[in-house]
Order: structure tokens, then C-alpha cells, then sequence
């Protein structure tokens, strides 16, 4: 890959991404509004919101909540530049950890009782996906023999998906939190009526939570191209399975999302470290067996 | 060359006595100041003499080799006396036969066993290297932390007990001619030796209040290690009899050479004994132990045991043999303790709050990590390994000095009462925050490991161990995060309380400081590091050179490292001036017009406290500790059946 093409995937991510996972985010309203037998908003209602956020009073708590948001959201950048200009998938997965770290911090700096309990159950989130993200990586490592996204695509004629469906199983599994869809929206709440109040982002207002919001745009982005990296070939027409495979994900979840009910952190937990186990730890040792 | 390592294994030895016959304050804060000052002084410039002079690796005798000889002798017998004396005083009788088992199986086979040929007993390389560093420099400086801290400790906070100053001053320079010994021995014998005196003197600081708890736990730190003693011991008889030698290369490159063919139990032996003992003396589950009760001790010699010295004597050992473990039983046999401990020991770290004993955990974790790096054996593992060695050893060294600092200023090093210690003691906050960043944050030194070690288990031959190995990592990595970030977060919340007075005296600030700089220094140095001195090593070790790092991923770590240091100063700069509108926290209506205190049931105000998560039902040490034993001991006893079985 030459450097030109990085820098213009980079600058696509940057000013594509928001807008593609903004617009996928006003369908995913719809949807769930018909599903459950109402209208729904525009499907151009995410960017309202965002508008809307922007423009409100800066109200807050504690003012140093404001650039650890601005770091979480720049790492969460950084870390989709690195993988969408095809470095290593490693890296950009301890990357995401470290941007997550700032939202964390943003969070508990204001002594909320909200905002405490909604990011400790942010940080069990966290610990049930992280292993799971590791072993995407190493999935691929042992497919591909190298981390480096763009190499990986390169170096194949049929997609990953054939070698890595455990896998591809417990990512998905795994994307119903990092989406914070229910029934694991533990940390943070689409209803405000609830224990959790808002979680993780209780005292988040105005332009933080805008911002906030931004960075979970960008950083589905980032979830999304690795579901489509199990389905990309050196075929420039895989892109087509591709986004199909993304959209067929992107419906699945809205499906779960609306017909199920939110579980304890103690049983997400358990859940998302067996599904890791028991669909990546078999693939994985399957396919050492086959690499010898 | 001789007389600097000379001069570097007996000085501190030597100069233990002045510490411990001054009894003036100040006088003897005098002696110790200029004692760890030479010894800094001393180790840096021997290695950099011996890095301008080439780098070779250098077969040696010090001087008088014989009268050494027996002084190690006499020592040898000395050490056992004064432990059977020990134990039979505090009715602890039965450790004491571990004592004399070994030390008799070691002094008779000398006197009476076949006639050795006389090898050079000491020798210079680029591990070594490393470890005189390590060893001379965060060693030094916990020794001038520890005047100033032993202070505190005395006057402030514990003037019930008895002060034994002097003694734990000299007991500290005790160890540090102990690990400089260590690390340059070749024969088995010296080495023995100084392993011995290392286990003695740690047993000795970790009794140093003679409370009831330390005393217990001094003991079980003894029993454990003289296991680990044990183990050298046996190593030893093998070498003798079996192949009429006691240097360690000469069995290093015996197994190395006949690892594959019928025979070749009998030549892994010696390794698997060496390798026992390294894994007591590195805190490796089941015996972790140890360390763990090694927190009783005051602040300074916990952070001599647990970063730069004591534990590290294990993982230098492994470090040693890695070549001679690579693909066989006693490789798996570590890599799979190493492994588990690393997430046994992380789960565990996430139930306690007492920061201590987070550390406590977090280093037989990391420990874990680097042993497992061991057992593999290849190159990109001792790279990593040895990398972990070197940033631990700083890190967890400045994290103890400031939980010590923290305790002797605030009283409690619980990590519940550190809530916004940022807004209380930046200064005190700011070190702690560096120390744990570099403990698990990309693109730190631990990262860096973390990448080439997942890579190289990945690429480990045995099916099994390399998928469990991956397994290991992956979780162990979410729950190190899990304990580290919730910690990170109490630091910088908001406190009710105001700017306080800071009790930590000058010299504990040097030292840390120090510390945090040498920590930025090596994160900016990496490249050049991996380059000079640890691309040699692998050369030494497995006779060729690997690009463990790509260029690409050198470039975008140090993207990364810019962007955790550059990124939130730059936000903060630009939203410094940013207009807001000061508001009070939500807390369902029930505020008294603050963010600390809310309206209770009785309606008088009440102060509200946030507490972290510690999952005790899921993690708790009453859960998790007693199976990990059972499963890491398990582990041991089927490899050592399989490899003593084998062999005869």
C-alpha cells in the first residue's frame, strides 16, 4: 500500500465515517420505531440531535471533564486512521483501550454517583470485550501469518470468514456491547427513567456529550470495518459481500437490541467471557492444529 | 574489568558494616547516602566500560579465587547455622532440615565428590549487563529513598516499635553485593551461594517489626525460597555426577545440544531443578505466597523484594536457561505457570483495595508475564522478557516508593481514601499516575512487550500451549486493565478536601523523581535500546539477530507515545479558557448544595462516598487463591514427574 493511498483512506474515514454511521444510526431509530409500532424520527434526526448538542450552554461539573472528552474522542480518531490506513490490527486494538481509558477518566472526575456507577459497569463492559478484541487480532494473525491490516487483505484470495467463524461468532457477540444495546446497555441507558439514569455519560452535557457521541460514531466505524475484514479478498468486488455482511450484522443487532431485556453485569460478563472461550478458544485451537 | 566487579560484588558486602555500627542519625544517613552513591557510580561505570570496550562476553576469576572458594564454603555453613538457630528460636524447627539437606548435599559433594575441573567462576555479559544496571541504579536509589522513609516511619507513625535502623540499612547492602554476585556467577556453586544469602537476608527484612505477622510471614517467605534453594542444590548433584560439572553454561549448552534425541531427559534435569527454584524465587504461583506476605515489611524493602532485585533473581535464572527450554517439557511447564499466574494473579488484584497489595499482585501478574516469555524460548519472547524486566523494575519500583509516601503523609494507603489525591498532593498524584500509565497504557514499555510476546506465543510450536498461552494473555490483559484503570480514576476524581500539607521528606522525592524521569527516558530511548543493547543479547543467546519490531510499528508507537503525552495538553491548553456555567452534579434532587454531601433519610445532610467495584464474589481471594494453587501445583508436579521420571 502505497502512501497515498493511506492518506486517502485516512481522510475518507475522517470525514465519511461520521456521516455513514450517523445516517445507519437514524435508520437503526426507524427500524426499532417500527418494531415497536411507532413512526420514528427522520432518519436525518442523529444529526439534529448532534447540531442541537453543539449549540446548547456548556454547562458542567468540572471543567477538566472537557478535555479528557476532546482526548477520548482524538484517540478514538487516531485509532481509526490506523486502521483504516491498513497498520497493524494489534495496535489499533490497544489503541481503542487507551482512548477508553480518557473516557473513564472524564466520567469519575465529577464525583456523580451516576456517572461512578455507570462507569465502573462501563469498565466490567470493557474487561468482557477486551479479550475477545485481542483474539479478533490474533484470529487474523494466524490466518493471514501477519497483523498488518492492509497485508492482510492483500494476502488472500478467499475470505477470513472461511477460517475464523468462531471468531467472527464472538465478535459479533461482543458488538451488542460495544454498541450498548440491550440486553448489556449497562453502563449507559436510551431511557432516562432508569436506575442507571445515563450511565457513563450522567453529567455529560451540551458539546461534551456531543462530542461523546461523535466518538462512538467513530469508533463503530472502527467495529464495523472489522466485521467487514472477514470479508474482504484482494477481489475489489468483496467490498459488495462486505458491506452486506456489515449490514447484515448492523440489522441483527437492531433485532436483539429491541427483543430483549437488560441483564445483570455479573451475567454479561459470564456470557461474553464463555461465548470468547468457547467460539474464539475452539476456532483458535482448530486452527493451530491446521497450521500445524 | 576484574577488579571493578571485584570491587562491585564485595564493596557493598563490605560497606554493610558501616550502617550497621553507627547508631549516630544523621552520621550513618551520611554513610549511606555516599554507600549507594558508589554503588551507582560503580555499576554504571562498569558497564560502561565494558559496553565501549566491545560488548564481548568475558570468562573471569576474581582475585584469590581460592580464598573465595572458601569463604562461599564457610558462608554456605554459616547461613545454615543461623537459620536452624532462627527457626528453633521461633519453634519453627522443621524448616530448618530444608537448610541442612541442602547445604550438606552441596559442601559434601565438594569435599568428597569427583575431583571438577577449575572453571572460570564469574562472567560479563549483555544480561548481565542489564541486571548491574538495574540492580546499581533503582537498587541505589530505593537505599536513599529508604533513609529518609525508615525516618518517618519511626518517628511519625510507628514509635511502638523497636529501631532497628542500622540493621535494615546494612541488610540492604547485604542484598545489593548478593544480586551483583548473583548475576555474574557462572559456577553453580557461587551462584548457589549467593541465592542463599538473598533468601536469608529477604527472610530477615520481612521480619524486621518481629510483630506476629511478620514473623509468620517471614517464614513462609524462608520455607519457600529455601524450596527454591533446594532446587539449585539438586541442580548442582546432577551437574556433579552426572556430567562432572557445575558451570551453568556448560549445562545450558548440554541440554541445548542433546534436547532432541532418545536420551535427553537426563540432560533436562539440571534445567528443571534450576528452573523449580527460579519460579519460588519469582513469586509464580503456588508460590505466591511469599510475596504477599512480604507487604508486612516497611515500604523500601518491599520495593528492593518485589522490583528491583529479589524477584528478579528468578526471572534473570530463566532468563539464563530460556535457550535450553525452548519446545520441551520444562518450557511448557513454565510458560503454562507463568501464563496462569499472570491471570490468576490479575483477577486477584481486582478484589483488594489495600494498594499494596494491588502492587503485590500486579507484580507476581507481570512476573508471570515475563516467566512465560521465558518458557518459550525464542527470541522474540527474550526480547520481550527482557524488556519487561527493565521496565518493571522501574515502574513498580516507583509505584511502591509513593504508596510508602502516600501511607507516611495521609496515613492509610488504602486505595478507597486516594479519592482526588490529585487535588490534595498533585506532586505525590503526578508519580503515581506515571508509574501506573507505564503499567498498562499503549504505547508503554509493558505494550510494547505485550505486542512481540503475543506474537511469539502465537508462533509457539505445542498446539495446546500456544492456545492456552494466547487465551492467558488476552484475559490477563482485560483484567490488568480492569484493576489499573479503576485505581487511575480515584486519583483524579474530585476530592472534598483541600490542598494539604506533604510530609514526604527531600530525598524520597529524588528518588522518585529520578525514577520517573529514567521511565520517560526509556520510553523515548526504546528504539535505541532494542537496537544496542538487547539485539546483541539475542545475538549472544541464540546465535542470530530478528527484527522483533517492524519500523512501521516503531513509528506508530511513537505516534502513540506523542499522542498520550501531546494530545490531552494541547486539549487542555485549548479549553482552559472555554466559558461555563458551574454546575452541581445529578443526584436525583437529594444535593445540600455541594457535590460531596447529600440530604439522607433523616434529612440531615450526610457525606457521600463513591466506591470503586471489587467483585469479591467473582474474584475475591476467598474464591480464586486456593484453586490457583491447587491448579499451579498440579501443573508442577505433572511436568517434574514427567521430566524426573524420564530421566532415569
Amino acid at each position: 500500500m502505497t502512501i497515498q493511498t493511506r492518506v486517502i483512506f485516512a481522510i475518507c474515514y475522517l470525514i465519511l465515517c461520521p456521516f455513514i454511521i450517523g445516517l445507519l444510526d437514524g435508520f437503526d431509530r426507524k427500524i426499532s420505531a417500527r418494531m415497536q409500532g411507532r413512526r420514528g424520527p427522520s432518519v436525518l434526526q442523529p444529526f439534529f440531535d448532534l447540531k442541537k448538542l453543539f449549540e446548547k450552554e456548556f454547562l458542567t461539573a468540572n471543567k477538566s471533564q472537557l478535555f479528557m472528552i476532546r482526548s477520548y474522542l482524538c484517540f478514538i480518531v487516531l485509532s481509526g486512521i490506523l486502521f483504516f490506513a491498513g497498520f497493524d490490527l494489534l495496535l489499533v486494538v490497544f489503541s481503542l483501550s487507551t482512548a477508553a481509558m480518557f473516557l473513564i477518566l472524564a466520567s469519575t472526575s465529577t464525583h456523580s454517583p451516576y456517572s461512578a456507577q455507570g462507569t465502573h459497569r462501563e469498565l466490567v463492559q470493557i474487561m468482557s470485550c477486551e479479550p475477545m478484541e485481542l483474539l479478533v487480532a490474533v484470529g487474523f494473525y494466524l490466518a493471514a501469518e501477519t497483523f498488518n491490516i492492509s497485508e492482510i487483505i492483500a494476502g488472500t484470495a478467499s475470505p477470513y470468514i472461511m477460517y475464523l467463524p468462531g471468531f467472527f461468532v464472538g465478535f459479533v457477540f461482543i458488538l451488542t456491547i460495544k454498541f450498548r444495546k440491550s440486553p448489556f446497555d449497562i453502563a449507559t441507558s436510551h431511557h432516562a427513567h432508569q436506575e442507571v439514569i445515563k450511565g457513563v455519560t450522567s453529567e455529560m452535557v451540551g458539546k461534551e456529550y456531543a462530542m461523546v457521541t461523535l466518538a462512538e460514531w467513530y469508533e463503530n466505524g472502527i467495529l464495523l470495518g472489522i466485521v467487514g475484514l472477514f470479508f474482504l479478498t484482494n477481489n475489489i468486488l468483496s467490498v459488495i459481500g462486505a458491506v452486506a455482511a456489515i449490514l447484515v450484522v448492523w440489522f441483527l443487532e437492531i433485532l436483539i437490541d429491541n427483543t430483549s431485556a437488560r441483564v445483570k453485569w455479573q451475567l454479561m460478563l459470564k456470557l461474553a467471557w464463555g461465548v470468547t472461550i468457547v467460539a474464539a478458544g475452539m476456532n483458535l485451537f482448530l486452527l493451530e492444529i491446521i497450521k500445524g | 574489568m576484574e577488579m571493578l566487579v571485584t570491587a562491585l560484588i564485595c564493596l557493598p558486602f563490605l560497606w554493610a558494616i558501616l550502617p550497621a555500627v553507627i547508631h549516630n542519625s544523621k552520621c550513618r544517613a551520611f554513610f549511606v547516602y555516599l554507600g549507594c552513591g558508589i554503588v551507582i557510580v560503580l555499576s554504571v561505570f562498569t558497564a560502561v566500560q565494558w559496553y565501549l570496550a566491545g560488548g564481548q562476553t568475558l570468562d573471569f576469576d576474581l582475585p584469590y579465587r581460592e580464598a573465595f572458594d572458601g569463604v562461599i564454603l564457610f558462608g554456605d555453613l554459616f547461613l545454615m547455622c543461623l537459620i536452624t538457630y532462627l527457626s528453633f528460636k521461633y519453634k519453627k524447627g522443621v524448616i530448618s532440615l530444608l537448610a541442612i539437606v541442602q547445604t550438606l548435599l552441596v559442601a559434601g559433594l565438594e569435599f568428597f565428590g569427583p575431583e571438577l575441573e577449575e572453571l572460570p567462576a564469574l562472567r560479563f555479559d549483555w544480561l548481565t549487563l542489564v541486571m548491574i544496571l538495574i540492580i546499581g541504579v533503582v537498587g541505589s536509589l530505593i537505599g536513599i529513598y529508604a533513609v529518609g522513609y525508615m525516618h518517618g516511619y519511626h518517628i511519625h507513625h510507628h514509635k511502638e516499635l523497636t529501631d532497628r535502623r542500622s540493621f535494615f540499612l546494612a541488610m540492604i547492602f547485604v542484598f545489593f553485593g548478593a544480586m551483583f554476585g548473583l548475576v555474574f556467577s557462572q559456577s553453580l556453586i557461587w551462584m548457589y551461594f549467593f541465592w542463599e544469602i538473598t533468601s536469608v537476608t529477604s527472610f530477615l527484612l520481612i521480619g524486621y517489626t518481629r510483630s506476629d505477622e511478620a514473623i509468620n510471614n517471614s517464614f513462609k517467605a524462608l520455607w519457600m525460597n529455601l524450596l527454591g534453594g533446594c532446587g539449585i542444590a539438586a541442580a548442582i548433584a546432577v551437574g556433579i555426577l552426572a556430567f562432572n560439572t557445575v558451570n551453568l553454561y556448560d549445562i545450558i549448552n548440554l541440554a541445548i545440544e542433546h534436547g532432541t534425541g532418545a536420551h535427553t531427559l537426563i540432560f533436562l534435569l539440571p534445567i528443571a531443578c534450576l528452573a523449580f527454584a527460579a519460579l519460588t524465587k519469582s513469586a509464580q504461583f503456588p508460590f505466591s505466597g511469599w510475596l504477599l506476605g512480604a507487604m508486612v515489611a516497611p515500604t523500601p524493602s518491599s520495593a528492593l523484594l518485589h522490583s528491583a532485585t529479589m524477584v528478579k533473581a528468578g526471572v534473570y535464572l530463566l532468563i539464563r536457561i530460556s535457550a535450553a527450554m525452548a519446545d520441551n517439557y520444562v518450557g511448557n511447564m513454565v510458560a503454562l505457570i507463568g501464563g496462569f499466574t499472570f491471570l490468576a494473579a490479575s483477577c486477584l488484584a481486582i478484589s483488594v483495595s489495600d494498594g499494596k497489595k494491588v502492587l503485590a499482585y500486579s507484580t507476581i501478574s507481570n512476573l508471570g508475564l515475563i516467566v512465560a516469555c521465558t518458557g518459550c524460548g525464542y527470541e522474540e519472547t527474550i526480547w520481550a522478557a527482557v524488556f519487561l524486566v527493565i521496565f518493571h523494575a522501574v515502574s513498580k519500583s516507583m509505584l511502591f516508593q509513593c504508596v510508602g509516601a502516600i501511607e507516611n503523609t495521609t496515613g492509610s494507603r488504602d486505595v478507597e481514601d486516594m479519592q482526588g489525591l490529585m487535588a490534595i498532593f498533585p506532586k505525590l498524584a503526578v508519580i503515581l499516575m506515571i508509574g501506573i500509565a507505564g503499567m498498562f497504557l499503549a504505547p508503554f514499555g509493558m505494550l510494547i512487550s505485550k505486542w512481540a510476546a503475543l506474537k511469539a506465543f502465537i508462533d509457539t510450536s505445542s498446539v495446546y500451549v500456544s492456545s492456552l498461552m494466547v487465551l492467558f494473555i488476552c484475559f490477563g490483559s482485560a483484567t490488568t486493565m480492569f484493576y489499573w484503570t479503576k485505581w487511575l480514576s480515584k486519583i483524579l476524581g474530585a476530592s472534598p478536601k483541600e490542598k494539604s500539607r506533604d510530609l514526604t521528606k527531600k530525598n524520597e522525592y529524588i528518588s522518585m523523581f529520578f525514577h520517573a524521569f529514567m521511565m520517560v527516558a526509556l520510553i523515548l530511548g526504546f528504539p535505541w535500546l532494542s537496537e544496542n543493547v538487547l539485539k546483541p543479547l539475542s545475538e549472544d543467546m541464540f546465535g542470530t539477530v530478528k527484527q522483533v519490531i517492524s519500523y512501521q510499528n516503531i513509528i506508530i508507537m511513537i505516534v502513540l507515545l506523542v499522542g498520550v503525552f501531546v494530545i490531552p495538553c494541547i486539549n487542555y491548553l485549548m479549553t482552559k479558557g472555554t466559558k461555563a456555567k458551574q454546575v452541581i452534579t445529578y443526584m436525583g434532587g437529594a444535593n445540600v448544595g455541594d457535590n460531596f454531601n447529600f440530604v439522607s433519610a433523616t434529612g440531615d445532610p450526610k457525606e457521600m462516598h463513591i466506591a470503586n467495584f471489587y467483585m469479591e464474589d467473582i474474584m475475591g481471594e476467598k474464591k480464586l487463591f486456593t484453586p490457583a494453587i491447587m491448579i499451579s501445583t498440579f501443573i508442577i508436579i505433572v511436568y517434574m514427574i514427567i521430566v524426573v521420571g524420564g530421566a532415569f
